[in-house]
């Protein structure tokens, strides 16, 4: 039986952006090891937290892990816009407009990479926590599903970072929205649990930030076991970043082609 | 001299003019020191209930010093991508070749990046004020935590010029900012050094910025400690950093 032709486009196209993220060192290297080194910097410094009253774990390690995640998806949607925009920057793409090759399979194949990386990216995070004595309270089960919200947040964003590239076709206009990026992570509940963030109005916008919401997602099964709360709130603004920046890199990408 | 004064004033004057006339390069070294205030004193404030955590102008001042001297080497190390872009433009081989003393040229950076973080300290300083932050120092005692700042400053931004005048490309921009970042961040960031365990308080407890970050807490709440380390310490970088930049400023030329 042979392969429907969106298949196989997606398979050419998710090959290239794999081996292409995988042969770039520079760019795969600082998203394994920086998000670590402030891990240990941030577990380092912030340990005594653990002695607020009504802190909801016994050990900052437990409760910071999850900021890890966060920060590789971070990576990934620079990663994703980076390579999509130098696509467009070199012409790549209008020679693809060239081709039948349908739309879904350029998105699709494009981040084909984000989520090899994504992947690899969770696990070393994972293993680096249970090595240094993280015991995941959803067990298992948990470990699996904590690896997969991981990628599907990093796909999200990754999403987000092609939506970005087609829309402005630079490579340095996405690494200037970085720091933006950086913003939004900071102003959550990483460092915190939300109710024990004093100044009300960090609160508040902790509260608004849906980055909280996949934090905590990763988060509750590391530290509180099966909350469902958490985890349809987790998966469900993972799932709707997904969703929403995919059509609205869709729409951009046939903008972009109806141009070239 | 009059040489040296006038090739710095020159690059001075178009450094400030593209710094201030140039939102890409002025925003983001404004907003950065602001988020990460912001972050740690706004986020965080609970951990001043950290039984032991006894530092008397309170927890939104204990991060808006280290806010203020991180700022203070970050204006640094962003006039060093400034150099870096002088180069890759070729405008600062044009430079080499036009100035009668070259060692003003990092004289004229370096009066950049005081001027450029003299105005990032400053909206900090207000907004933490508006924030509520509370000043328990004394006059003098101000005036000697914004000298540490300068000293930070200016090492920091020799530090970058050498970085920038060796590789002449913004892709050593790393090099010129990892190493700062993580000097500044395994330093007690978060709480002071005696709540510090494990490795990171034998790391924090040798690591040089711990000791302007110190200085620096207890000048602003009017208990000034290590005041006479950190400034060695500061003054011992800028010494270290000036021969830094001169080599790299040999290097420069070399290259041609």
């Amino acid at each position: 039986m042979s392969r429907s032709p969106l298949l196989l486009q997606v398979g050419h196209l998710a090959r290239r952006s794999v081996l292409r993220t995988l042969r770039q060192p520079v760019n795969v290297v600082p998203s394994f090891v920086f998000p670590l080194i402030l891990l240990a910097v941030n577990v380092g410094g912030l340990r005594s937290a653990a002695r607020i009253p009504g802190f909801p774990a016994d050990s900052y390690l437990d409760f910071a892990l999850a900021f890890t995640f966060m920060q590789g998806a971070l990576f990934a949607t620079t990663n994703a816009g980076t390579d999509l925009a130098r696509d467009i920057q070199t012409g790549f793409l209008d020679r693809l407009a060239l081709t039948p090759m349908r739309r879904a399979a350029l998105l699709v194949g494009q981040l084909a990479g984000v989520v090899a990386l994504a992947l690899v990216q969770a696990t070393l995070y994972l293993a680096v926590g249970l090595i240094a004595g993280v015991r995941p309270e959803s067990g298992i089960l948990g470990i699996f599903l904590i690896v997969f919200l991981g990628v599907l947040i990093a796909l999200g964003f990754g999403a987000v970072g092609a939506f970005l590239a087609l829309r402005t076709g630079s490579g340095e206009a996405i690494q200037a929205l970085f720091p933006l990026f950086f913003v939004f992570l900071f102003l959550s509940s990483m460092n915190l649990p939300r109710n024990l963030i004093e100044i009300e109005w960090f609160r508040t916008v902790a509260t608004i930030n849906p980055v909280s919401y996949l934090i905590e997602g990763i988060r509750s099964l590391i530290i509180t076991g099966w909350d469902a709360q958490a985890l349809l709130l987790g998966f469900g603004i993972a799932g709707g970043i997904t969703v929403v920046a995919l059509a609205a890199a869709s729409v951009a990408l046939k903008g972009r082609l109806a141009r070239s | 001299m009059r040489a040296f004064v006038s090739v710095a004033l020159a690059v001075a004057w178009r450094g400030i003019h593209n710094a201030f006339t140039n939102p890409s390069i002025l925003v983001p070294s404004l907003l950065f020191p602001l988020f990460f205030f912001t972050a740690f004193a706004g986020g965080l404030s609970r951990i001043s209930d950290v039984p032991g955590f006894d530092y008397p102008a309170g927890y939104t001042a204990f991060q808006f010093v280290f806010v203020f001297l991180q700022s203070a080497a970050f204006g640094g190390i962003f006039n060093g991508f400034a150099i870096a872009r002088d180069f890759e433009s070729g405008f600062a081989r044009r430079l080499l070749l036009a100035a009668p003393r070259r060692t003003g040229i990092i004289a004229g950076y370096g009066l950049v990046a005081l001027v450029r973080w003299a105005a990032t300290a400053s909206v900090v300083f207000v907004v933490a004020l508006i924030s509520g932050m509370e000043v328990l120092g004394s006059p003098d005692e101000l005036v000697a935590l914004v000298l540490l700042g300068l000293l930070v400053n200016v090492a920091a931004v020799l530090w970058a010029c050498g970085i920038a005048m060796r590789f002449r490309t913004l892709q050593a921009g790393p090099l010129m900012q990892v190493p700062v970042f993580l000097t500044l961040f395994l330093a007690p960031v978060y709480v002071p050094l005696e709540l510090l365990t494990g490795w990171i308080h034998a790391v924090a407890s040798v690591n040089p910025a711990t000791f302007l970050l110190e200085a620096g807490r207890g000048l602003f709440a009017g208990e000034p400690t290590e005041v006479g380390m950190a400034f060695a310490v500061a003054l011992g970088a800028v010494a270290l950093f000036t021969l830094w930049a001169l080599r790299g400023l040999r290097s420069a030329e070399s290259a041609g």
